[in-house]
């Protein structure tokens, strides 16, 4: 099976990790992922004021792009890309008189947009198409005896309308996590934001909010927290430096994309897990499982 | 703080252009706090989301361009999920940054930062807070 990509900025840099275990994966299972052709950034945040539509043809004109590689979905990893996407996706096509501006605006396009892509995420291909029952057959290293806490952020989740799990209490990482062998663990900080962007002129208050979600997540007994968000990885992982200058008592822990522990599970080989781009090393605790 | 409360203000043009660019109707607010509850970012904040709502109403300009709670929120949206009324209470703070940012008032000099303030900051970072902060 092949399905659209669409990768956005920090996926080719930074966040390689998340992009090559994702590759891995899938390709284990028997999908491959077709990358858009001339992608552009789509924005990274969603303009929420009601007549600023310029900031709405970046993510609309990857749409365009999609629907030119012949395509009805196009699937991203980052939760902030997919939240942009998807929205941007959605005013248009609940306002169609936005879309007839837009559409005039990009007139050099050989294609108009309609409203007819659909903007999708892993964890949802993975849920749907692939089945969480199915994917269970092909782990061949089960996480065991790992405690992982699964991070949602913002992005997936709010708002409510294009959120594909419950607004406060989701659960779709957990599930799969549980398929993956390892013991999910809950904690009530799982939807808190981690300051995002403010990590740039602010970081002393990312670190703050770090140390509240971590502290929370290993009061429950999490060894390891996994995430879908380039930006989230960022504060949690790297902001962890910070937050133990201003919270002495703080101890590392791991941060992980949600898909390296499931290219381990898939049986991924180790280059493509990238744990060199994880600023705290999970390595000892996975040679500690018996996993790496 | 002390507040001056007029029928000038509260008729501003002000209060509207918060409305039509926010799409919301402040209006339907009624005092009771969930948002401000419900906000991981209220330690920060100056004036807190729910008085926001009601500095609005009351067209208080002056004290919401100048406060720092604008620039604190990040738009996570927990408060819009949770308004019992339906307000997106988001959608209202951006609105009050984009007034000020319209006039080309920045909230961000990056050019300012350090080297060693941007090392290692991702793409994602960067694009996100300049599309916040800047014009």
């Amino acid at each position: 099976m092949k399905i659209c990509y669409y990768p956005g900025c920090t996926l080719k840099n930074h966040a390689k990790n998340f992009e090559d275990s994702t590759i891995c994966s899938l390709k284990t299972i028997g999908v491959e992922l077709d990358e858009l052709d001339r992608w552009n950034c789509c924005g990274t945040v969603f303009s929420l004021t009601t007549d600023d539509l310029i900031h709405q043809v970046a993510p609309i004109r990857n749409l365009i792009r999609a629907k030119e590689a012949h395509y009805d979905k196009v699937m991203t990893l980052c939760a902030m890309c997919y939240n942009t996407l998807k929205r941007a996706n959605e005013r248009v096509k609940s306002d169609p008189d936005s879309l007839e501006v837009l559409n005039n605006f990009m007139d050099r396009e050989d294609i108009k947009y309609e409203g007819d892509v659909q903007v999708y995420h892993l964890l949802e291909f993975l849920k749907s198409e692939i089945t969480f029952e199915s994917l269970a057959e092909k782990i061949v290293k089960p996480l065991k005896k790992l405690k992982i806490a699964s991070y949602y952020g913002c992005l997936l989740v709010r708002p409510k309308e294009i959120g594909f799990d419950d607004v406060e209490n989701p659960t779709i990482l957990e599930d799969l996590i549980t398929i993956l062998g390892a013991d999910p663990v809950d904690f009530p900080f799982k939807t808190e934001c981690c300051g995002a962007y403010q990590t740039v002129d602010r970081p002393e208050i990312v670190a703050e909010r770090t140390f509240q979600i971590l502290s929370s997540a290993q009061n429950q007994g999490a060894e390891l927290v996994v995430v879908s968000c380039p930006l989230c990885a960022f504060n949690l992982d790297q902001r962890q430096k910070k937050a133990i200058e201003l919270f002495p008592e703080f101890k590392n822990i791991p941060v992980l994309y949600f898909t390296q522990p499931l290219a381990i599970a898939l049986g991924c080989p180790k280059e493509t897990l990238r744990f060199d781009l994880n600023f705290i090393d999970p390595k000892p605790l996975l040679r500690e499982k018996g996993l790496i | 703080m002390r507040i001056n409360i007029s029928r000038k203000k509260i008729r501003d043009s002000f209060v509207d252009k918060v409305q039509e660019l926010s799409g919301q109707n402040l209006l339907a607010c009624y005092q009771c706090g969930k948002c401000s509850a419900g906000c991981p970012a209220v330690s920060d904040m100056d004036i807190l989301p729910n008085q926001i709502i009601r500095f609005a109403q009351l067209g208080l300009k002056d004290e919401l361009l100048a406060s720092r709670a604008i620039w604190i929120c990040a738009s996570c949206m927990t408060c819009n999920s949770r308004c019992p009324k339906g307000i997106n209470i988001a959608e209202v703070i951006e609105a009050l940054r984009q007034i000020l940012l319209r006039k080309r008032e920045d909230h961000l000099k990056i050019e300012k930062l350090s080297d060693e303030e941007k090392e290692d900051i991702p793409p994602i970072a960067l694009i996100s807070c300049m599309r916040k902060y800047t014009s």
